[in-house]
């Protein structure tokens, strides 16, 4: 029998490694996986990529991982924010390496690597700093920019309802890149409100599939949220 | 002459924004925008972190902290409205299925050329998040900016001088003195408040300016 539900968010995250690409989904806070992530600052592992449309907010999640000091790059489309201070200090320190993409490229480049493409001709950045250095082609009188696709070892993503074959439905805008970094990574965790027998997700309201997703994790919310009022 | 203030720029962007349009508010003076679009058109906003159909700020109290906009406020979901990933809600601006994106600017030039991500400055901490997807992507894009800087430098200028977000990507100006269209053959003046005159604009800009028939604000 085939059960991808891991015992908790420790065991979820167990494999992760040293130096390992970890993208995570989440805009701003809405879709962030905490628990896996604090489950991640609790296993001790560092020199992470991390790629994440921010830099992290306020204290938990990304903004804790930066914190710690677990963080050698970040790829992201909007790191500066009111709540990004512990990313400004380790950024105006050199103890971290940014790779700014747009917003769009960004989710193209996730979804790229998701869909086995070689790189993506994309119209948006052309002409500007963060296209300098890079491939151009005018394809039907518009300008595009060669890019390639972003992969990782790992995904962390926040799903609202999950079966045990890994099937995913999200909750409102928390759904944001995490559809599209579970196709990206080798392997893809997804932390969600309950897991639910087979055939209680409706087959036609499957957000992501099954075959993208290697692990999931129930984490209760009422709980998580009595935690944090803690 | 009667300067706009911000509300009223945000009213008189609203005016041309018609019934069916997808339309996508960029952070900052653009949301004002939604509070002047008229209640009898039926206008569809998007917010690129993956809703169409975004209603107003919910009441206190009732927030939604999964439920936010572009600049992570808590919003509202029109009935009728719907969610989407990351990758669909660019290809809705990428591919030009959204109809208008109205934008803040530090300069836009006579070309059309944007620049509002990117002061250029050193020790500034870069961020772009959608502002080069949008500014490339919508059918047309609208900015809404001050038209004098707090030194009263122009901000429609000939060509920026901070780094681009995008190229003849802008096709309408509208700021707190005048509109102006731009674009390939140069800016053109649509419209002026009471009491401006186009020589006097020309001044305040020292841009090239083709006056358009006349309206009044």
């Amino acid at each position: 029998m085939i059960d991808k539900a891991a015992a908790s968010p420790q065991a979820a995250v167990a494999d992760i490694f040293d130096g390992a690409a970890v993208m995570i989904g989440g805009f701003g806070t809405a879709g962030m996986p905490d628990e896996l992530i604090d489950a991640l600052i609790a296993k001790g592992v560092g020199n992470l990529t991390i790629i994440n449309n921010n830099a992290g907010n306020g204290e938990s999640g990304v903004a804790a991982l930066i914190r710690e000091g677990r963080v050698r790059k970040i790829v992201c489309s909007f790191p500066r924010q009111s709540d990004s201070h512990h990313f400004d200090a380790a950024y105006r320190a050199g103890r971290i390496e940014l790779e700014l993409v747009p917003q769009g490229n960004l989710a193209a480049r996730i979804q790229a690597a998701g869909a086995g493409l070689g790189a993506i001709f994309t119209p948006t950045g052309y002409g500007t700093l963060l296209a300098e250095g890079k491939e151009t082609r005018e394809i039907d009188g518009r300008h595009y920019v060669l890019e390639y696709p972003i992969h990782a070892d790992f995904a962390l993503i926040k799903a609202q309802r999950a079966d045990r074959w890994g099937n995913l439905v999200y909750r409102k805008t928390a759904r944001n890149f995490g559809p599209i970094m579970a196709m990206a990574a080798k392997t893809a965790i997804a932390q969600v409100a309950d897991i639910v027998p087979l055939g209680e997700i409706d087959p036609e309201v499957v957000v992501t599939p099954g075959i993208f997703v290697q692990r999931v994790v129930q984490i209760d919310p009422l709980a998580s949220k009595l935690e944090q009022a803690a | 002459m009667n300067r706009m203030n911000r509300d009223q720029m945000a009213e008189r962007v609203a005016r041309d924004i018609p019934e069916g349009a997808y339309v996508n508010l960029g952070i900052g003076l653009p949301t004002k925008v939604a509070n002047y679009l008229p209640q009898e058109r039926e206008i569809f906003l998007q917010s690129e972190n993956g809703l169409l159909g975004m209603g107003p700020a919910p009441a206190p109290g009732e927030e939604d902290w999964e439920l936010i906009n572009a600049g992570k406020q808590a919003v509202t979901l029109l009935t009728g409205g719907c969610f989407f990933h990351h990758a669909d809600s660019f290809a809705m601006m990428r591919a030009g299925h959204i109809d208008i994106c109205v934008l803040g600017a530090f300069q836009v030039s006579v070309k059309g050329d944007l620049a509002n991500w990117h002061t250029g400055e050193r020790q500034a901490i870069p961020a772009v998040g959608g502002a080069m997807d949008l500014a490339i992507g919508a059918k047309q894009t609208f900015v809404m900016m001050e038209l004098l800087t707090k030194q009263d430098e122009s901000k429609l200028v000939e060509a920026c001088t901070y780094p681009l977000t995008g190229l003849g990507c802008v096709s309408r100006v509208y700021t707190d003195l005048a509109v102006f269209d731009v674009g390939a053959d140069g800016a053109r003046v649509v419209e002026m408040v009471d009491g401006l005159s186009i020589e006097e604009l020309r001044r305040l800009t020292g841009v090239p300016l083709a006056a358009a028939e006349m309206q009044p604000v």
